[in-house]
This record gives C-alpha cells, structure tokens and sequence, in this order.
C-alpha cells in the first residue's frame, strides 16, 4: 500500500486496494468488454452471464408509461410539478414516494398481515449506500458483521471499505443445501471472540445471492434467536424479495418478527432496493427499512450522502401507487423468472450440469461444475474459470469469488438476456461439456490473460470482489441491447 | 456492551445546530401567501427559485428528453440498466461544458476528469474520505455553511480548523490568519491535509478576489498540501468584479502539470446554479488521476439517478438555452439582491457588499443588546419568533463577531420579499423606539456612545479590487 505519492498524500483508504477491483475476477469482465457478444453483430463474443440483472419485465413498465406521462415532470402532462419536485431536497423524501415504496414491499411479501410503516422508510444511495450507512450506524472502526458464505462479493467493499468494519464469514457448504445453521454461527461468533474482535451484527441475504434460495422458517426463527440471546444486530437485504418464483413462499423476516413478541426489534434491520426486483438500478433506488427508532433516524441524516433523485421518487411514486399494475408486475415477473430457470436448468440438465435443487428465486443459477474439475480444490476451479470465459466465451462467477468454500460452484446469470442468447450459451456450454467428456486428456491453448491469482486460505477476506460497477472505461451494459 | 456505533449517538451531524432549529420552526409554521399570512417567511434557505420558467419551457420544447426518448426511441431499458459509476459520458461532457462556460470559457475541463456524486453535500464527503485520514484536519476561513460540519466531518474523522477573517476587511483571507490557523492545528496535534474554500463564499456572496486565490495558491505550495474549491454558486456571480475560479489562478500562474496542480480540485453541483437540489447533481473535479480514480470508485455510494444524468445532458447540451440562462438568471439573481439590500438600507440596516449568492451577509450589529453570542441568538429568536423570519446567525456559520446573519432572497416571490422586509422594518423602528426610551433615562454620554458605534459599522465594505 502506498500512502505517499510525490506529494499527493491521499488517505490510506483511498491509495488501498480496500475498493476490491484490482481481483483478478475482472478478467471475464474485460474479456467480455473486449468481446461483447451481440446476436447478429458478434455471434461469437463473449456472453455476459456474470451480472445479477433483471431484463424481462421492461414491456410492462413501458407500457405502463405510455399510459401514464404523469409519472414524469419533464413531460407537458407533468410540467406542472417540475419546480415543486427539483426543489424539494427533504431527506425524509417524498410522502407519496414513501407510500409507494411500503405499498410495493407489502404487496412483494404477500400481504401476509405484514405492513411497512412508510415513516420508517430512508432513502439510500442503492443497496450499495444502504450497506455502508447501515454499518456506519451499527458499527465502529474495528468490530465485525458475521455473514453467511457464500456472500455477494461487493458486501467486501459495501460494509467495510470506508467504514473500517470487518467481515467474518460464516461457513455453510453443500452438504445440507447450503443452510445457516445455528452450529455456524455460533463457532464464527465464537472464533471472532478468540481473536477479540467485536460482533455489531449478522448479515443475511434473503432469497440468498449466489445461491438463490429463501431461508425456511425454522432458520429464520433460529437466526432471531441467535441475535437476540447475543444482543447483536440482524441485517436482512431482501433485495431479491420479488424474484421467488416458486414455492415455498418467500418469508420475510418482517414476518418473523411479528409473530414473536419476544424478540428485540431494536436489533433488527431491512435493507431493499429497486435494483433487482424491477430491473431499475441505474435509478439508484436504496431503502433501509429499520425497526430502531435511534438507527432509523441517524440513517436518515447519513442519507444525505445518497439521495434518490426527486424526479426518480415521483416517478417511482405514481408507478408503485398503481395497484393494479403493481399486482401484474409481480405475477408476470415470478412468471418469466419461472420459465427462465426452467429452461435454464433444463438445458443444463441434458449434459449432466446440476444446479443447486432448493433454488426458487434470484436472477441466476448457482451450478454444479465439480465434475467438470481436474481436483477439487480452488486452483483446478480457477483454471476452469479461464477456460469458460476464454474458449466456451461466457462470462460467468466463479463460486470463490463469493468466499465460497467448496470448490467447482459458479453462478451464472440468467435474467439480463433475451431467449435466443440464452439458447446460445447453453448450447455452447453442452458442446463444452460434451467435448471434456469426450476428450480424456485436458484441453490445450488454455489461454489465460493477468496473474492467476491462488488462494490457499480458506479465510479470504480481502480479495475478491465482483463489483457490478464495472471498471471497465465504457460500461458494457450500454451497448447491450438484444 | 454499546448497541450502536460512535457515529450514531454523537451529535457531529452537527443538526443541533441554530442552523438547522431556524428550520423547524419554520415547518411547524410556514408563511403562506393565502393559508397562512402571518407564519414564518424562510429566509433560511439558500434555494434558487428564480429562474425555473426557463427550464419549463425548454422541457415543453424538448419531449424526448423528458420521455425517456432519443430519436423517438424509448431508451428507457438502457437507461434503467445504466448504472455504471464512469457516468453518462453525453452528461459528463456537457457538464464540463457547462463549467466553462460560467467562466467565460477563461479556461476548459476534461470530462475524463470529473466524478458525479449525489450532490456536492456527496462530493465534498468523498475528497474528505480520499484525502484525509481520521484526525486530520482541513482549514477552513469563516464564516462558512453549517453544513460543512457534517459533511466534511461527521463519518470522515476529519477534523476542521478555522480560518478567521473578520469585518475589518470584509472577511477576506490574510496570510496571517492562514498561518494562525495552522499553527492552531499543530497545536491541536492534527496534522493539516488541505484548506477548503467556498468561492464565491457562502454565506457571504461574494467571489475571492485573485490576491486571495494567489495567497491560497502560495500557501498549499509552501504546505504541500490540497485545496479544494468548492465552486457550487459559480453561475451565481451577477455584478464585478466577477468570477475568477481556481484553475483560472492555476493558469494565470502558469502551474499546469505542476505538483500543486494536482493538488487542486473542484467541487461542484447544480443545486444553486439551476435550481435543482432535489435532483442530487454534485461534482468532483480534480487533476489528480488517483484522486478521479478513487472518488469514482467511491461515488458507487451515491450515484446521479440515470434518470437524471440523461435529462439534464440533453439540457445542458443545448448552448442556446444554458448562454441564455446563465445571464437571465444572473441578471434576475442581481435585481432581487438590489430589492433586498436596498430594503434592508431603509431599515438603516446594511449588508457585506457582494457580487453573488442567493443571500447577503447582513450586519445587525446595532440590534444587538450586547456585542455577544448571547445578544446574537437574542436577537434570533426575536426574528424568528416575532419577526416571523428564519434567516440565520452568523453564529451557526462559525462567524467570529456576534451580529451577522445570513438572509436568503432567491427562494420566495418579490410580494414575499417585500413583505419580508417590511416586517423587518418594522421591527427595527420598534427596536429602535425602545432603545430610544432606554436612552432617555441613560446619560447622555452613552447615548453618544451608541451612534458612534452604530456609525462606525457603515463602513463595512469591501476594498476596491484589483481588476
């Protein structure tokens, strides 16, 4: 780490690598950035499978435009709210904007006698910005947030780049699906103890990013719990809330909580977005949803930093009021999210590719590529990593990226595609497939381009980090157009 | 064991203050032309509200803009999607653009050098993140906008050491009270990473004259440490001597691609210039490339809504409309200032003279019982209170003499001014009238005594400049 350079004296933070994008993960990003695959254009480009982006619904939100040139203050219909909107810079946001947003989450967990208070809701710069907030809030320089692994990569820079907080995994494996049990926590809690660290907190994701499944009741009970006997705190991220596309029903932990009039609600906290669940995160649409008074009202003034745009809250506003295209969207979107994974999972299936079985939600598989591997171990996936993204030419996530522990898991994307790509790649992955079956010995010209970077240690903090920012000096996703 | 984090149960978010009180006694009791007649004017808010019918009609011109359109097309999936922390290239270009162009084109910007960030509030959180370690401090001259204490301070660690300036030259920066400043840090222990100004200054409204920016310029190289600019009321400047930003100095001293180059930046946002705070527009500008990349990296935090950034690159595109704007809204911004100052005169009340802004830095000494913050935050509550005015004590920005205070007159119609400044008045004759039965049990050497002092604060004004 360099701190000084002639004369610059920039802070630690900012000449560290804490922002995580130096990770040789980056690779199948500029593999598919140099590479983009475009049905007519590029046939044989890269297919970029390794971003969690929800493209199926757009029909219906242009339709519901179309229909509705209210929703804008930019349009003659709308003009009339223009100066009223871009001056209000109230960091409790709009009234109708807040309504709107309790509305959605309501209708998201099926009305399950649940309801969100729309005082309660604070507005964040995305999921991202609710992160950081939530552990500026929750913890000091030093202390820690236990997470259950596999974890979204970008919880490394999120929680603790600028905060100084740490992560301590929490290790689950395939062997009982993946589940958080209480065993876990407590030796990850346990362990933090022996090394004096200070646990603020436990961060869940819930339907779970990389592995797309829900926590069952009994979990979420035993994870509540675990909090309250240990005075920590809950984080939920249910970013991916409408996304459960079959049974079981998907359980919020604000579920949870109702029933049990034993649990201290101070401890526990929401974090939501609009990024997943419509397909909206260039909107930058992030919510903390606390139940601490205290929590909930310095969340509030650290919105400061990160607040949704007001012509983005009116706009959300009038479409989230909507009921009855609110109650379509949610059906139509766990329909095609559905037949996706359908076929997706169908298609994998014929080559003998299989997908972790008690997945019902998210927007990407988490698959089974072990038996693709020359050993079990972390190297052996590495190296079939680079084959994918450089010779099958599909950018996807390679499962140590996720802090994974059991080598030969990927998560590849399904949602940010249209049919026919989608055909594609998993024709390409079944010829891969059925090549490495036939052909005994290993592949030559396995090219791969910067440092393979090893991990040895099953602790791995600091390194890799999957950023859906892309780095990358034009962003691919605006040149993806299928 | 603490349930929360330090950050949450302190108070250096700083909304304690008299600042942010004026507010919400203005919410509890907001003036309305028809409902509400005898509540609180805000005079508090330093809102540009002058100049909205000019982006009215070019968004009636402009459809596709509005509709999520280009070329008739609807982008709206691409723009959904768009969440890439580079920013919308279009947008970033006709920002800088935009930049320039309020400096007269004296000097250009790279587009490739500018971070967006969720309002210049975003901005100046985030220099303070890359370029100051907890602890460390930055210099600031005073008075300066309440909002820096949380902005620059609060989950930072930085800390801020003032600069002083006083009335007695019109609260320019001396050389040495940089000086005093610094050694205050040593000190203090802190170790100074910069000094950030705000030019033209809030709340002053008025633009740094190039003996100071030279000055600063001098004293940055000597130090070897940053400057930030933050340049947010840059399109404001209506009268002369007129704007000469930082990178102009930098220019004029002929310091490209010198080591105090990239030690200077840029913060801004389009909040006060085009009136539109609730869109959350703010800037980093910085010739230092690790100071872009990180900032960029950082702003994933607080990103412009894409929403946003596409609309506005297809106004600030159109050079019709923003040279056109930039001098209505100058020339509006002048004559409400005019409107307000010469109220505030027959009151017998005077203001800093200033050049630009959406306030004016009034002086109130002579109300004050006593000269104190005691009498100041008094003298406060009566404006507020009775008055029905919420405008702010120099007090909260960090003034070193008790008497000033802050009036905005950018946010509220001309019936609202005028109706502002008749109560106003008022209330000084009724002052006035009070102090003169004061004086008549008093002696009459004291009675002198008063005028001289009321007198001796006529001469409040800045020195000519050099131009």
């Amino acid at each position: 780490m360099v701190f000084k350079l002639n004369n610059h004296l920039l802070s630690r933070i900012a000449s560290s690598n804490g922002h995580g994008e130096d990770s040789p993960y980056f690779d199948g990003w500029k593999a598919y950035d140099s590479n983009p695959h475009h049905l007519t254009e590029n046939p044989n480009g890269v297919i970029q499978m390794g971003l969690a982006e929800n493209q199926l619904c757009y029909d219906l939100i242009q339709e519901w435009l179309k229909k509705n040139p209210k929703a804008s203050i930019c349009t003659s219909e709308g003009l009339n709210e223009f100066r009223e909107i871009a001056i209000f810079q109230d960091y409790h946001g709009l009234q109708e904007f807040r309504n709107a947003v309790a509305n959605f989450m309501t209708k998201v967990r099926g009305n399950n006698n649940i309801t969100f208070d729309p005082d309660r809701i604070v507005m964040s710069g995305g999921a991202t910005g609710a992160h950081e907030t939530i552990a500026f809030c929750l913890a000091d320089p030093g202390e820690a947030f236990l997470v259950p692994t596999p974890y979204y990569p970008g919880f490394d820079r999120d929680l603790r780049w600028r905060t100084g907080v740490k992560l301590i995994p929490v290790d689950c494996d395939s062997s009982n699906n993946f589940k958080v049990t209480r065993e876990a926590l407590e030796n990850a809690y346990e362990m933090a103890q022996l090394d004096d660290v200070k646990v603020k907190g436990l961060l869940i994701t819930n339907p779970s990013n990389p592995l797309g499944t829900i926590l069952d009741r009994e979990t979420l009970r035993s994870i509540v719990s675990f909090i309250n006997e240990r005075n920590i705190h809950l984080v939920c991220d249910e970013i991916y809330a409408a996304t459960v596309f079959s049974q079981p029903d998907f359980i919020s932990i604000a579920e949870i909580i109702q029933d049990d009039i034993e649990c201290n609600r101070d401890l526990v906290h929401i974090v939501y977005s609009l990024s997943k669940d419509m397909g909206f995160p260039g909107f930058r649409v992030g919510i903390i949803y606390s139940y601490n008074d205290a929590v909930m009202s310095c969340a509030r003034k650290m919105s400061s930093f990160g607040l949704v745009s007001t012509q983005t809250q009116y706009l959300i506003a009038s479409m989230l009021s909507d009921n009855e295209f609110v109650e379509k969207f949610i059906r139509e979107n766990k329909r095609r999210l559905a037949a996706r994974y359908r076929v997706f999972t169908y298609g994998l299936g014929q080559v003998g590719i299989k997908c972790l079985k008690t997945s019902n939600a998210g927007l990407f598989c988490w698959m089974d590529l072990s038996g693709l591997l020359k050993e079990k171990t972390l190297k052996a996936e590495m190296e079939l990593w680079q084959v994918i993204i450089h010779e099958v030419k599909l950018n996807v996530s390679p499962g140590c990226s996720f802090h994974c522990l059991e080598p030969g898991w990927f998560r590849v994307c399904f949602a940010n595609m249209d049919d026919q790509t989608m055909q594609v790649a998993l024709s390409r992955i079944r010829t891969f497939v059925n090549n490495k079956v036939d052909n005994k010995k290993p592949k030559k010209n396995l090219r791969w381009q910067g440092s393979l970077k090893l991990i040895n240690s099953p602790r791995i903090y600091d390194d890799f980090i999957n950023s859906p920012h892309s780095p990358m000096p034009q962003s691919p996703l605006v040149r993806a157009r299928t | 064991m603490r349930l929360l984090s330090r950050k949450a149960t302190c108070n250096t978010h700083g909304q304690d203050s008299s600042y942010f009180l004026g507010w919400q006694e203005y919410e509890k009791n907001p003036y309305d032309e028809i409902q509400n007649p005898t509540g609180i004017i805000q005079m508090g808010l330093a809102e540009n509200q002058l100049s909205f019918d000019l982006l009215e009609s070019w968004l009636a011109d402009n459809p596709d803009a509005a509709g999520f359109k280009k070329d008739g097309q609807s982008i709206f999936r691409e723009l959904a999607l768009f969440q890439d922390y580079h920013g919308l290239a279009a947008f970033k270009k006709a920002l800088v653009e935009f930049m320039a162009e309020i400096r007269g084109n004296k000097v250009t910007f790279d587009q490739n050098k500018i971070v967006l960030t969720a309002g210049a509030t975003s901005a100046n959180e985030t220099l303070m993140f890359c370029l100051a370690e907890p602890g460390e401090a930055f210099l600031l001259p005073t008075p300066y906008y309440p909002g820096f204490d949380r902005d620059l301070k609060w989950r930072t660690g930085v800390e801020i050491v003032p600069i002083q300036c006083t009335s007695s030259n019109g609260f320019q920066i001396t050389a040495p009270a940089l000086e005093e400043a610094f050694q205050e840090a040593q000190k203090r222990n802190l170790r100074v990473k910069g000094v950030l100004v705000t030019n033209p200054s809030n709340p002053l409204g008025t633009t740094m004259t190039r003996n100071e920016l030279n000055l600063l310029l001098s004293f940055i190289t000597e130090k070897g440490i940053h400057l930030i600019s933050d340049e947010i009321y840059s399109g404001t400047v209506f009268s002369s001597p007129g704007f000469v930003s930082i990178m102009e100095a930098l220019k004029d001293r002929k310091c490209e691609n010198s080591q105090v180059w990239n030690r200077v930046h840029i913060v801004y946002s389009l909040s006060k210039d085009l009136g539109l705070p609730g869109f959350r527009v703010g800037a980093i500008y910085s010739n230092d490339d690790m100071v872009v990349s990180a900032a960029t990296k950082m702003s994933s935090f607080g990103l412009v809504s894409s929403q946003t950034q596409y609309l506005l690159s297809a106004l600030l595109s159109d050079k019709k409309f923003t040279r056109n704007y930039i001098s209505e809204n100058q020339k509006r911004l002048k004559q409400r200032k005019k409107l307000l100052v010469k109220g505030l005169e027959k009151a017998g009340i005077s203001c800093l003279k200033s050049n630009a802004g959406l306030f004016c830095w009034v002086n109130m000494k002579l109300l004050l019982s006593s000269n104190t913050f005691e009498a100041e935050m008094e003298l406060w509550k009566k404006i507020v209170h009775e008055v029905k005015l919420n405008i702010s004590p120099g007090s909260s920005c960090h003034c070193t003499e008790p008497g000033w205070f802050r009036v905005c007159f950018a946010n509220m119609s001309e019936e609202t001014l005028s109706l502002a400044i008749q109560r106003l008045n008022s209330f000084v004759k009724s002052m006035n009238n009070q102090s003169h039965h004061q004086i008549k049990k008093s002696s009459r050497r004291k009675s002198l005594t008063k005028w001289v002092f009321r007198l001796s604060f006529d001469h409040d004004h800045r020195e000519p400049e050099e131009r």
